[in-house]
């Protein structure tokens, strides 16, 4: 988890992460945002993530983030 | 059929009472059966070309929804079995044959689109080459466009992609999925609906509700207004400077564009309010197609707050498959090895942004101006991605950029840049557009600016300006809560004389009167 907050405050240095759960909804990260994070998730955590996977529910919070990325390398 | 004319609101009308006369679970193929209808007026050629796309996208689907739902079986069924190699091994065969049926629907139906919308483009541009070295020329084929064909292809190519993805299953009711690409009130200019918002409510059963239907008169009547008393007595003007570039230059360039982004807004949005209302009268909610677009602080707002469902369409099915795929890791690994980690990552993404705007241009008409438009935006995007940090900077050593007055300032900066971009829509030819905005600065072009001469009396100015008005202050009312709340909590004799106030409005300062057919939606020609 703290990877990836890690690479979410590196992306918006100004937002706080953990308490933030409407990432998507709240236009806080936008499309360019998530194809930044996904290659950074993909570098660090060595996953697949495709464009099947890019849901608001899925990069709404941190917690949603990390909950996706543990799915994909069960399934993986 | 256009929504403003006697035959459309006769339709409306006999539909409602059979609608809400029929037993109920015969609802919705009466649904299907009025839209058929209202696609026959269209032409009957025009009904083979949506039946085609509903035939194939809803084989295609049920074969993709059963190959996974067979993978799934199996997989349970054999999990014990399988070593982690061979599991894949039948993901991967399995999936290939899913990707088979994904691919061929999408290039019949993407087939028919192109060769309906974009081969007469082609021949031009073939012709246009030909004549560098030869006298010869290809004919340009005569092919009507069908009636709403790139709203249904977009939005049946997006529900076979949602099924590829497993998002959810199959409808397996060929009427059923019939109705859901040609439901008729948003059949001709969106919104782009997805399956999983619509499908609920567009198959349950609607008892008779007066609030309801009187929620929907009230939207429609909004959205005619919109059209007839704003957008049509703007088209007189805007049509006339259009019209005649050589003669219109300087001044009238200027008003011109400012008076598109008016009538662009009152045309479309009115339109979508007829659309909604229609659907909300017949029990059935749609999602909204704008967040008062013209309060946009940024482009890139702007576009989160216009034509909303085509944007996402445009971002879920093409802008994130293509940067999350294979081939674009390729490519950003090749960047990153050749310009390092920070300029390396972002050229794949610049780069699927620039298929995604040169396609947005692209669907919006086969033509160099509608492309150009596409990618202009793309430019600008980009660059104020790229300007972010300095904005960043900006922001936090001027204490004034965060004062209402600033957000008014960037508000009015970025309707100005829409309007200048409007600008490509309006011309056919790109030489056009960029001599009138040229004009626009050279003072001796300015000579004889009169609002006089643009077949506008003081009276339709007065009315555009009253107009114009009425929807900035719903607008700005409704940042605070719904007005259509406020009017619905209103006794019903009160409710009657405002709905009845706006007829009588639309009734006398419609452009041509209600009985006529008015012009055309902005959005149909898309």
């Amino acid at each position: 988890m703290d990877q990836l907050l890690e690479i979410l405050s590196n992306l918006h240095p100004d937002v706080d992460f953990e308490m933030e759960d409407r990432l998507i909804d709240d236009a806080i990260l936008d499309s360019l945002d998530i194809v930044d994070l996904i290659t950074a998730i993909s570098d660090e955590f060595d996953v697949t993530i495709t464009a099947k996977d890019i849901m608001p529910e899925n990069f709404n919070s941190a917690e949603a983030m990390y909950d996706l990325i543990q799915r994909i390398r069960d399934e993986e | 059929m256009l929504f403003t004319s006697y035959s459309f609101i006769a339709f409306l009308a006999v539909l409602l009472v059979l609608y809400y006369l029929v037993p109920r679970r015969f609802q919705a193929p009466l649904l299907l059966a009025a839209s058929c209808v209202f696609y026959l007026f269209a032409g009957p050629l025009f009904l083979i070309y949506i039946a085609v796309t509903t035939v194939t996208v809803y084989f295609a689907g049920l074969r993709i929804g059963d190959g996974l739902k067979a993978q799934s079986a199996y997989i349970k069924e054999h999990k014990a079995d399988l070593s982690p190699e061979e599991k894949k091994a039948y993901k991967d065969s399995a999936k290939r044959v899913r990707t088979r049926w994904l691919v061929l629907a999408l290039v019949i139906n993407l087939g028919i689109l192109a060769a309906v919308k974009y081969l007469n483009f082609a021949i031009s541009n073939i012709n246009g080459i030909l004549s560098l070295f030869s006298s010869a020329r290809l004919d340009f084929l005569s092919i009507a466009l069908p009636l709403g064909i790139s709203y249904y292809t977009l939005q049946s190519i997006g529900y076979l992609m949602d099924v590829y993805r497993g998002a959810y299953e199959p409808e397996r009711k060929l009427w059923r999925f019939a109705l859901f690409i040609s439901f008729f009130p948003q059949l001709i200019q969106g919104p782009i609906s997805r399956y999983s918002d619509l499908s609920p409510t567009l198959y349950a059963e609607h008892p008779f509700d007066m609030n309801s239907l009187l929620r929907g008169l009230e939207r429609v009547l909004w959205g005619f207004f919109k059209k007839l008393v704003i957008a049509d007595r703007i088209f007189i003007a805007v049509g006339e400077i259009i019209g005649d570039p050589a003669a219109y230059r300087g001044g009238f360039i200027l008003f011109g564009m400012f008076l598109y982004t008016v009538e662009l807004y009152a045309d479309f949005t009115g339109g979508i309010d007829i659309t909604i209302g229609v659907a909300q009268m017949l029990g059935i909610e749609l999602r909204e197609n704008f967040n008062r677009p013209y309060f946009s602080t940024s482009l890139k707002e702007y576009w989160r707050r216009w034509h909303i469902s085509m944007c996402s369409w445009f971002r879920d099915y093409l802008f994130y498959p293509v940067s999350t795929s294979r081939w674009m890791s390729r490519f950003k690994k090749w960047n990153v090895s050749r310009f390092g980690q920070k300029v390396g990552k972002r050229i794949p993404v610049y780069a699927a942004s620039f298929i995604v705007w040169f396609s947005t241009g692209l669907w919006h008409g086969a033509s160099w101006n509608f492309i150009f438009w596409g990618l202009l935006n793309w430019a600008v995007l980009m660059i104020s991605e790229e300007l972010e940090p300095l904005y960043d900077r900006f922001r936090k050593a001027v204490p004034f950029s965060q004062s209402f007055g600033y957000k008014i300032f960037m508000m009015v900066r970025t309707f100005c840049l829409v309007a200048v971009m409007n600008l490509f829509d309006c011309y056919a030819l790109l030489s056009d557009t960029l001599s009138c905005l040229g004009s626009i600065f050279i003072p001796s072009a300015w000579q004889g600016f009169s609002l006089g001469v643009l077949g506008l009396s003081a009276a339709d100015y007065i009315v555009i300006i009253a107009g114009c008005a009425l929807m900035l202050l719903v607008s700005i009312l409704s940042v605070k809560g719904d007005v259509r709340e406020q009017i619905a909590k209103k006794p019903y004799a009160v409710r009657f004389v405002l709905y009845f106030g706006l007829f009588i409005i639309i009734l006398l300062m419609g452009v041509y009167g209600i009985g006529y057919d008015s012009g055309q939606f902005i959005y149909n020609r898309f």
